[in-house]
């Protein structure tokens, strides 16, 4: 069992439906490329690597069907290669803003991660940004008290921005070397809710803290529209990673091959549950074997 | 909402249209766009095929071939198409005749379940009724507080308890009946279709308050998953409708069709923002209008039932065919429409506006809007009732109060006085003039108890205003020819 949980790809399952063909003909690729579409990868990236994959397999001479299946998942995986995938906490304290639409995960991620963090000794501060939807802070208290970490926050409807500073400003006194930002869900054609991220972006590096993170959280089940969100998110608040969340799902994020592609932005984190330890470091040979098998 | 899809259509038709005559060649190429285009709308694949094939039986059979203008034969019949995918009818909430009626949603984590109890309790209590919220999500932290929260601020009830999740829905339903609440929604966990035990857990908690109306609450940003998640669904709930939630981003909810199709069920409500007003019946013959870029006509004018006061919108027209409408009138009718929610929204149930929708910033409009308030609120009641007395030194007093330059209030005072020319002549039919009650009954008007009576589908019209004005004001109300900049 995979850290993907016992669930199985809805691409696997489509697959299958390929493998299970006993004549091997030109049609094959329609079948590949209506598996990826099924998984969410897009038109484009799809018309990509089916592009890319056919010439391969010319090239390789190759016919057999699992031969074809090991290229694309090569290709697949190999598309997904970054060398920035370390999370940054070089300066004390770092920022990591956690950034994305309503309902993706971001303060369970928090939770997490301080959890982690917490188990490495590390002294962690998180900031409860998200002033706006109710009982968001009571939410963030749950977890940070999972993780016995401090949770500074302001009143309901407050300026996040202040709640950051005030966080950094704690984190600094009581050397902590982490301050975990959570915000507001917003949807990104918003744009005035796009400004306050980038006034808490300004906002918390005005005293000691040095932001080193703006991770966008995504929910798997997203659709094309995560393309739309990792460009505007990145334009307003320089991500600089995603989160990809609720993967113990059939849907296993097919989005993120376009984001990779088109916004060079690197998946860093992978959430796989709703337990405190289901987060982990994002492995590319792991996610599209996972996504195969 | 829907724009992107909206203006894809618009590409792919403009090309048929600039084509006039239609071979199979062509059709397949139409065919192999719309495809495109409703696949990056998330629309599930195999509902994009039965969609094509529809599409092309009825291009290649004899509706096409003959007739004058092919290009438009295709859009009606790709508009037809998708009506009929949508659902054409919505559902009908009705009350049961004992009451309280049970309502119950469900869904996916962070589909919005929670934000849209609280929205609709409020919707009920719009409807004249009196709901009780029940927080049944004892899984997510905090999310019982967060209802309670909500509820709060629509003056709700909220009813939990701190056992599992069936027994707090039972309590909750009993603790309706107790208070004489005549309406009761079970908010729920969320839950992933692949985990039986909550799949499981959902249909007991449904078996043992038998809802009148259940609810499958839908992110309009998911992807393909969507049918089959609804599908596994419907298994264990059987739920009556969807509530497509965060259509205020742009996220083109294909997921709209594709569970039509699959499930058979429609969506019954659209939810698009966060403030707890942001909600309404979902219309699915206006989303396929919509999605073929001609405007959301009929939502429109619902909100201006609902927000126009009627008496201030009856003077301001009298005052308009005298020709006396003033700045005073044209800032209550900016008033009047900012109160029918954010300027995005409105702007994009405006036919036209959707097809230029991506340079359309709404949150700018409403900047502009502030600057012509600020502008016409510095200036006395004399100036606002006889702009043309503005000389350059009341212009320069204008500005400095407002904080505007004076060119800007030259353009205003040029453009309202371009407008109140529209007015005059736009109302007058071809015999002149006709009272209020001669026009209605001549157009099948009716009478509604919330607001003044409208024109029924008579094109773009708003209350108290008519068609050409409401043209010509809304043209204004996108402020493009009034560049601050």
């Amino acid at each position: 069992m995979s850290r993907f949980g016992r669930a199985r790809s809805s691409f696997a399952g489509n697959l299958s439906k390929v493998r299970s063909r006993i004549e091997i003909d030109e049609t094959i690729w329609e079948d590949i490329e209506e598996a990826l579409l099924f998984a969410d990868v897009g038109v484009n990236t799809t018309d990509r690597l089916i592009a890319k994959v056919r010439q391969l397999s010319r090239e390789e001479e190759v016919s057999e069907l699992e031969d074809i299946l090991s290229i694309l998942r090569k290709e697949m995986t190999s598309s997904l290669e970054s060398s920035s995938r370390k999370l940054n906490q070089e300066s004390s304290p770092s920022v990591w803003l956690f950034v994305g639409v309503n309902g993706v995960g971001k303060t369970t991620t928090i939770g997490k991660i301080a959890n982690q963090k917490k188990s490495l000794g590390q002294k962690v501060v998180l900031a409860a940004g998200d002033t706006f939807r109710a009982a968001a802070v009571e939410q963030l208290k749950q977890w940070a008290g999972l993780s016995e970490s401090i949770v500074i926050n302001g009143s309901e409807g407050a300026d996040p921005s202040s709640v950051v500073f005030d966080a950094v400003e704690h984190a600094a006194s009581k050397g902590a070397g982490l301050v975990l930002v959570d915000t507001a869900g917003r949807v990104h054609t918003k744009s005035n809710l796009m400004e306050e991220l980038q006034k808490i972006r300004r906002v918390a590096e005005k005293g000691a803290g040095t932001v080193t993170e703006t991770l966008l959280v995504l929910d798997a089940t997203t659709g094309q529209n995560g393309l739309m969100q990792a460009k505007q998110f990145t334009e307003a608040a320089e991500v600089t990673g995603v989160v990809l969340t609720k993967l113990d799902g059939t849907s296993r994020g097919g989005i993120i091959f376009a984001i990779h592609e088109e916004l060079g932005i690197p998946v860093k984190l992978i959430g796989v549950g709703e337990g405190i330890e289901d987060l982990f470091p994002f492995d590319p040979t792991e996610f599209v074997n996972a996504l195969f098998d | 909402m829907f724009e992107n899809l909206t203006s894809r259509f618009d590409g792919i038709i403009k090309k048929i249209r600039s084509k006039g005559l239609l071979g199979p060649e062509e059709i397949e190429e139409v065919l192999k766009e719309i495809r495109t285009a409703l696949l990056d709308a998330d629309v599930n694949l195999k509902v994009v095929r039965a969609f094509q094939e529809k599409i092309r039986v009825r291009a290649l059979g004899e509706e096409v071939s003959g007739v004058l203008n092919p290009g438009q034969q295709i859009v009606k019949i790709v508009s037809e198409e998708l009506t009929s995918i949508l659902g054409g009818e919505s559902v009908k909430i009705t009350f049961a005749p004992k009451p309280p009626t049970v309502v119950m949603l469900a869904g996916l984590q962070g589909s919005g379940k929670t934000t849209t109890a609280a929205k609709l309790a409020k919707w009920f209590k719009g409807q004249g009724r009196n709901p009780l919220l029940v927080a049944a999500d004892l899984a997510r932290p905090a999310a019982v507080d967060q209802l309670r929260t909500l509820g709060s601020q629509v003056g709700v009830p909220v009813f939990s308890e701190m056992s599992d999740p069936i027994a707090v829905a039972e309590s909750g339903l009993e603790e309706a009946r107790r208070l004489g609440r005549d309406v009761v929604i079970c908010d729920t966990a969320g839950r992933l279709t692949i985990d039986e035990l909550m799949m499981k857990e959902i249909g007991e908690i449904s078996e043992a308050i038998s809802p009148h109306y259940t609810f499958l609450v839908v992110d309009a940003m998911i992807g393909q998953e969507a049918a089959s998640i609804a599908e596994t669904f419907h298994e264990a709930i059987e739920y009556d409708g969807i509530i497509l939630t965060k259509l205020d981003g742009d996220a083109r909810g294909g997921a709209a069709l594709s569970i039509r199709e699959v499930v058979g069920k429609p969506v019954t409500f659209a939810s698009s923002g966060e403030k707890v007003e942001d909600f309404e019946i979902f219309h699915p013959d206006r989303l396929a209008s919509r999605i073929l870029g001609m405007g959301d006509i009929e939502t429109l004018i619902e909100k201006a039932e609902e927000t126009f006061e009627k008496e201030k919108s009856q003077a301001a027209m009298e005052r308009m065919l005298e020709g006396t409408f003033t700045l005073d009138d044209f800032l209550d009718q900016l008033h009047q429409i900012r109160k029918m929610g954010p300027i995005s929204n409105v702007m994009g149930m405006v036919p036209g506006v959707a097809q230029t929708g991506q340079q359309l910033d709404g949150e700018a409009e409403e900047r502009r809007i502030n600057r012509l308030e600020g502008i016409i609120q510095s200036m006395t009641s004399l100036e606002r009732a006889k702009p043309e007395i503005i000389d350059g030194s009341r212009r320069a007093r204008i500005a400095q109060g407002s904080g505007t330059q004076p060119a800007e209030i030259s353009q205003i005072v040029k453009q309202f006085r371009e407008m109140k020319k529209m007015m005059k002549k736009a109302p007058k039919g071809p015999k002149g003039r006709k009272s209020k009650k001669q026009k209605n009954r001549q157009k099948g008007g009716r009478t509604s108890n919330k607001g003044p009576i409208v024109p029924v589908k008579k094109g773009l019209s708003l209350p108290g205003l008519g068609e050409d004005v409401v043209k010509e004001k809304l043209k204004n109300l996108d402020l493009s020819d009034l560049d601050f900049s």
